[in-house]
């Protein structure tokens, strides 16, 4: 086995839930065989995770519209998806997925970023009361 | 947290299997064969995404099957340096912290990486965030099940047999 390239593009968790649902669909005429036990059971717990992540609410007219929205602010791809993957909601998280942000954005450009996230990004169904709360660990 | 991979592998078709479908039959080996397991330097591969290339199969001296070279591309968790991470407390001990992320266990928080002040609550088996507020301290209990966010600092991949696995915290 050759490794090609580690890194051949990043997935937002809404498109690896989106690729899973769908092949998981796909093989559920198939009769369950030894044969696929680790794909079934990797499938199976990937979902499960996502499908508690903003992800599942998420479909790709509104992360479009939403990276269209977040241009102007110059962020780094991996901290654009991390937005998109987290839906942060209030500053602390901000924070924590935007390096150095006190240095880079007015508090005016800060409410601004979060504003964006909450109306482009659908919210998750269950309104919010299952999200952790406090900065980084609770 | 998750990328896409580009690997290279010859895939080997025994000859009961000539009459099918082709792409079916590498596709399905290759979920058999990456599907939940942990790459060296690359991560846990999830599932096949795509078949990029399918090269020539060749036919080897006493052997009848086929082998032919394929590329494709894999999903694969593999979290970045820095990246922020929801997962549930799996178990606390003075050493610190496990997280699982449901499809990956393999999460360790070392005690110094957790908030300042902190100490370890021996009677409940658990950590405990002596957060102040107002001049008052106040105990935040990490329970189990619970959820966290935290940020993966250092990704080690463990060259071992058997266990292979990926720890960061």
């Amino acid at each position: 086995m050759q490794v090609i390239k580690d890194n051949a593009g990043m997935l937002s968790n809404f498109e690896v839930l989106d690729f899973l649902s769908e092949s998981q669909q796909k093989s559920q005429g198939k009769r369950p065989n030894g044969r696929g036990q680790n794909l079934a059971t990797v499938t199976y717990e990937t979902t499960e995770y996502l499908s508690k992540t903003p992800a599942a609410v998420q479909n790709p007219t509104c992360i479009e519209n939403f990276l269209k929205a977040i241009a102007p602010f110059n962020l780094t791809k991996a901290e654009k998806l991390q937005l998109v993957n987290l839906r942060p909601m209030s500053q602390v998280e901000l924070q924590l997925i935007i390096e150095e942000i006190d240095e880079r954005f007015s508090d005016n450009k800060i409410e601004e970023i979060l504003g964006i996230v909450s109306s482009e990004l659908p919210p998750s169904s269950p309104p919010n009361d299952e999200n952790p709360v406090g900065s980084d660990h609770q | 947290m998750f990328v896409l991979a580009e690997l290279e592998y010859i895939i080997r078709v025994e000859p009961r299997r000539f009459g099918k479908d082709m792409k079916r039959e590498v596709r399905d080996e290759l979920n058999r064969k990456f599907a939940n397991k942990v790459l060296h330097s690359v991560g846990l591969c999830i599932a096949l995404y795509d078949i990029t290339r399918v090269g020539d199969s060749y036919i080897l001296p006493g052997d009848g099957a086929s082998h032919t070279k394929v590329r494709f591309r894999v999903v694969v968790f593999r979290p970045f340096v820095d990246e922020i991470l929801v997962g549930k407390i799996r178990s606390c001990s003075s050493e610190g912290v496990r997280v699982s992320l449901g499809f990956f266990d393999d999460v360790f928080i070392p005690h110094q990486s957790l908030q300042h002040p902190k100490r370890f609550d021996q009677e409940e088996q658990l950590w405990v965030w002596q957060y102040e507020s107002e001049g008052e301290p106040h105990d935040m209990f990490m329970d189990l099940e619970e959820e966290v966010r935290f940020r993966v600092v250092q990704e080690t991949f463990v060259d071992t047999i058997p266990k292979d696995g990926q720890t960061s915290s």
